[in-house]
């Protein structure tokens, strides 16, 4: 399992999951993203709201 | 992935995002089940050509960000590539001035909105229309920026505050303050006709209605009269999925804004109804056309 850049803890990734999927780590609450690499799950922290973020 | 560089393996509808958030993989998901091939493209790494149009039918475009989805389904429009949103729904839905406009065009009833393009113009369009008064910037969505204000000093402050903020926020769009029930209701239409709405609750201790703020949904019969303002204002924007937001002020109604790239899980979750599988079942309708 990936890592959680903030805490550290083990971060649980659905069987489905998509590139730039936003899970949340249970440890520290942390929202993360998900980035394929090497064909391989690593997840960096979201991106902060921006200014035109919405609907 | 860079459109147009590797042609192979890629669906010819593809559903472009910024971030995978509950609408997204729903959708995903329901093509899936619905047998529609879809391809997921990141924004962050797509590169569109004007020489080499990417091998695309159409595209869903999902983005978070109002100004990248925008420019997207410009240049995919102009490659004879069809989007939902279209650019012509994003531009005008996306900016509150032009969906007013587009509003009043069309006959739909729409706050009383006043424009001003100083802060002393500004201070006298809110005297004229009578405080309190809304402000909201023309570009912006979740409830950001949007100030009430409810007498001539803190306009004052406001707008000033206004005049060293990049030009878009100063076009002062403002709104009649509209005495409503603690919501607003939410219609999302597709294919120009109603399919779900629900009732969005102000949170505790704040007067805006907008889900993303932490307000509470619950599902909204849909009346001839509901179903009749939100046809229309879909219509204004040529909208093929959009999120329409209308306020109940003194048993009328009346359309304060559409969303050309609506969230749906509180829909999905307070009405039960599948709000992705309709969207693909209307896009499947519209590639076999």
């Amino acid at each position: 399992m990936p890592s959680c850049p903030v805490c550290g803890a083990e971060v649980e990734v659905p069987i489905d999951v998509v590139e730039g999927e936003i899970l949340v780590c249970e440890e520290c609450g942390a929202e993360l993203e998900v980035i394929f690499e090497d064909e391989s799950v690593v997840l960096a922290v979201a991106e902060l709201k921006g200014e035109d973020w919405g609907e | 992935m860079k459109i147009g560089a590797s042609k192979q393996n890629l669906s010819r509808f593809a559903l472009i995002y910024d971030q995978i958030r509950f609408e997204e993989k729903a959708l995903i998901r329901a093509a899936e089940e619905l047998g529609l091939s879809i391809n997921p493209l990141s924004s962050k790494t797509l590169v569109l050509r004007s020489d080499s149009p990417p091998e695309l039918d159409f595209a869903l475009i999902r983005c978070i960000s109002y100004f990248r989805g925008l420019h997207i389904a410009s240049i995919l429009n102009g490659l004879n590539i069809s989007t939902i949103s279209s650019f012509f729904t994003l531009n005008i839905a996306g900016n509150k001035l032009f969906a007013t406009s587009a509003l009043l065009k069309h006959g739909v009833k729409t706050p009383k909105t006043y424009i001003a393009f100083t802060p002393k113009s500004a201070g006298e369009a809110a005297e004229s229309l009578g405080y309190p008064v809304v402000l909201k910037p023309v570009v912006g969505s979740w409830g950001r920026l949007i100030a009430l204000i409810r007498d001539s000093d803190t306009a004052d402050a406001i707008f000033e505050d206004r005049s060293y903020m990049y030009p878009l926020y100063q076009i002062y769009y403002l709104q009649e303050f509209v005495e409503k029930p603690s919501r607003d209701i939410r219609c999302i239409m597709i294919g120009g006709e109603p399919v779900a709405a629900i009732y969005r609750y102000s949170p505790p201790g704040d007067w805006k209605t907008n889900v993303a703020i932490g307000g509470r949904a619950e599902p909204c019969e849909i009346n001839d009269e509901l179903a009749e303002i939100s046809i229309k204002a879909s219509e204004a924007v040529k909208g093929e999925f959009v999120g329409v937001d209308i306020m109940e002020a003194e048993g009328r109604y009346l359309v304060h804004e559409i969303n050309p790239t609506p969230e749906f899980k509180a829909t999905m979750s307070a009405t039960g109804k599948n709000i992705a599988a309709e969207v693909i079942k209307y896009i499947k309708r519209k590639l076999r056309r």
